[in-house]
This record gives C-alpha cells, sequence and structure tokens, in this order.
C-alpha cells in the first residue's frame, strides 16, 4: 500500500521538544520483542516466560549494575533478596533478642518488662 | 537440512512480499525470504540449530549479550518490513522445523491473520513514557531536620511525615499520569498501559508514573507527536519520553473485536 512511500514514515527517534533516546534504546527494543508481538507455537518451544521473567530481567539487573549505580540507583543493595545479605532490620532485630537474653537470664531478679533504665545504662 | 530451522520474524500479505524482503539479513546474517501461501506471507530465515535449536536457545537467551544482538536483529527486519505495509510482528524465538511447517501454520490461522492485518493497517505503534523525578516530588523540609528531639517517637513521627507527604506527590504523580493517557487516547485507536519497566533497566533515577504504548492512525502520528510535545509543556514536574513509530508489537495478538 505504502511501498515506496518510505519517507512518509518518520524515522524512529524525532520527537521534537520531547525526550528521546535514539536510537531505540535496548530495554524499549526489549520490552517488545520479548514481552510482546503474536505467540504463536512454533516446532522449536522455548518457554520464554520462564527466562524473560526471571533469568533476563535478573540478569539486566546484574549487567546494568555499573551503570546504574553510576547513575545513583542503588536500592538493591539492601535488599537481602537481591544480594543474599540480612536486612538491616533483621540485624537489628538479632540485636535486640540478644539483649533481651541477657537481661531476662543475665541477671536473675532484673525483668525486661521493668528494665527501662538497665537498657539505657546498657547503652551508655 | 536438517540442521536448520525456519525462524519467524512476522506475518504480512502475500501481495509484494518478496520485494519487501529483499536485501534483508537476520539474527543469523542469513538472507531474509518469505514463505507464501495464496494470500499471507510469513518473513522467515535459515538459521542454524546449532544456535537456534530447542537446548542452543535455552543456553543463548541466558546470555545478555546474545539476547541484546538477537533482539536488536530481530526487530531490525520486523522494522524494516513494516515500512512497506501491514505487519503481524512474531514474538522472538519462534522457530519451524521447515517451510511446510510454516505454511500450514498460515493456512491454519488465514482468517485471523487477515483479520489482524486488516485492523492494523496503516497504523503504528508509538511509546510514551513519563517520569517523576522523585526529589522534584518530594518536598524538602524537614528532611534533614536533627533539631528535634532525638527519641524514638521524635524520629518515627518525622518517618511517618516524610513518608506521607511522599505517598501524597506520588498520587499527584499518578493522577497527572492518568490524565496524560486519557489524553492520548483521544488520538490513538488503541493503546495500553505497561507496567513500568525495573529502573535499573531504564538506567534513570526516576519513577515511570506511565508506561502506555498506543496504536495511532499513520497520518495522526504528527498530531500525537504534537499532543505529547503540548503535555510534556503543561506538565511541569513530570518528563515525557516518546519512542516510535514502531511496528505493532503490542497490538498484534490480540482477540479480534468487531
Amino acid at each position: 500500500m505504502t511501498i515506496g512511500g518510505d519517507d512518509s514514515l518518520v524515522p524512529r527517534g524525532q520527537a521534537g521538544a520531547v525526550a528521546n533516546p535514539q536510537p531505540a534504546n535496548l530495554a524499549d527494543i526489549l520490552e517488545r520483542v520479548l514481552d510482546k508481538g503474536i505467540v504463536i507455537a512454533g516446532d522449536i518451544q522455548v518457554n520464554l516466560l520462564d527466562i524473560e521473567l526471571l533469568t533476563i530481567k535478573l540478569r539486566l539487573v546484574v549487567a546494568s549494575l555499573d551503570t546504574a549505580r553510576e547513575v545513583g540507583i542503588d536500592w538493591w543493595e539492601n535488599d537481602p533478596w537481591l544480594t543474599g545479605k540480612k536486612s538491616n532490620l533483621e540485624l537489628e532485630n538479632e540485636r535486640l533478642r540478644a539483649r533481651l537474653d541477657r537481661l531476662e537470664h543475665g541477671n536473675g531478679q532484673r525483668r525486661a518488662v521493668t528494665s527501662r533504665s538497665a537498657e539505657y545504662e546498657d547503652e551508655l | 537440512m536438517s540442521s536448520e530451522g525456519i525462524w519467524v520474524y512476522a506475518v504480512v500479505r502475500a501481495e509484494h512480499a518478496d520485494d519487501r524482503v529483499t536485501g534483508l539479513h537476520g539474527v543469523a546474517a542469513e538472507p531474509i525470504r518469505v514463505v507464501a501461501t495464496d494470500d499471507l506471507a510469513a518473513v522467515v530465515g535459515a538459521v542454524g540449530l546449532d544456535e537456534f535449536g530447542h537446548d542452543a536457545l535455552h543456553r543463548n537467551l541466558e546470555d545478555l549479550d546474545w539476547v541484546a544482538n538477537t533482539a536488536r536483529a530481530h526487530d531490525a527486519v520486523i522494522t524494516a518490513v513494516a515500512r512497506f505495509g501491514p505487519v503481524i510482528p512474531v514474538r522472538m524465538a519462534t522457530v519451524y522445523l521447515d517451510d511446510a511447517r510454516v505454511r500450514k501454520l498460515l493456512e491454519d490461522r488465514r482468517d485471523d491473520f487477515g483479520a489482524t492485518l486488516c485492523r492494523l493497517s496503516g497504523r503504528d505503534e508509538l511509546g510514551v513514557k513519563v517520569f517523576a523525578d522523585p526529589k522534584a516530588l518530594l518536598p524538602q523540609d524537614g528532611h534533614q531536620d536533627d533539631s528535634g528531639p532525638q527519641t524514638g517517637t521524635a524520629y518515627l513521627m518525622r518517618r511517618k511525615r516524610a513518608l506521607a507527604s511522599r505517598e501524597e506527590a506520588y498520587q499527584v504523580a499518578a493522577v497527572e499520569a492518568d490524565r496524560i493517557h486519557s489524553t492520548l487516547m483521544r488520538h490513538a485507536v488503541d493503546g495500553k498501559r505497561r507496567p513500568p519497566p525495573d529502573r535499573s533497566l531504564t538506567g534513570k533515577d526516576e519513577v515511570t508514573v506511565l508506561n502506555g504504548t498506543y496504536l495511532v492512525d499513520s497520518d495522526a502520528i504528527e498530531l500525537f507527536r504534537e499532543t505529547v510535545a503540548a503535555l510534556a509543556m503543561s506538565t511541569g514536574r513530570l518528563s515525557l519520553e516518546l519512542t516510535g513509530p514502531w511496528p505493532p508489537y503490542s497490538f498484534a495478538g490480540e482477540p479480534i473485536a468487531e
């Protein structure tokens, strides 16, 4: 229909006053090529869903770590699920539990409930 | 021949299909050709199963560089073919054993594909992302307030206030995003909102409040661009990003609603 009408299509990456990366960046391409497009059952089946959601996305996170860190994105560094490290909250919980143990067992008559002042002493 | 598979890029109308693929090369740098029936044609390339067979695909899809190059090549073929008429983009990594199997697919889904090509004819996809800069959204007061009492309660109160104002700021941004989306829908044949991409993927220290994609009549693309530019001017704290025109990736697989 538009054979030879190459010029009628505006090339990707011209958007007037609007910010527009060019050429199309990889994230935009992957979003469409892997996630969209008609799904038909090929003879050779790959369960893209597995790979796409779990592997590719995670690998992209990993692959772009350095770039991301340069622009100040570092949320995963505190995400226990991604780092496999314990979060600050967990560590704090452990500290508190240990202190509770000390308070309850370390000193016979002192009880945790009535030992707020003792706690402060503990800190000082 | 058994060591080769048929990688499918797209489905087009059979008319002039050969001309549309002349000179193109695909994911394995193979020459692109068509497998045609009476009225439909699949845009395909022969690829080695050592790289694109079942096990190899599984392995290679774990390799980011391979995925990136293959995705770009796959997209390049579809984009080139889309310049000359309607196209149904096929999802990456769809491989058949031989031409006969591809032809059978075209025959089995003839009505479906025909209707989809009709619907997509003379239309392109445009992507619009709207970003909110968290720093611009957040009020700056009370952020580094060290003067107050250093009790746990005071800390919690400060934290609560900060979270509440952040919540409020995001709500304002979300309302704005809704307005942008509905304005764009008026200039589009169809449109959909998608989940925001991972922030590490966008490489931006900004929150994506709208990840929209729109099917637009080719002769209305300019108007759509102008609308996006006008919206960008009208909204102070949000930035808009327009991509495309794309082949209609996001609108190819829908059930046909007449």
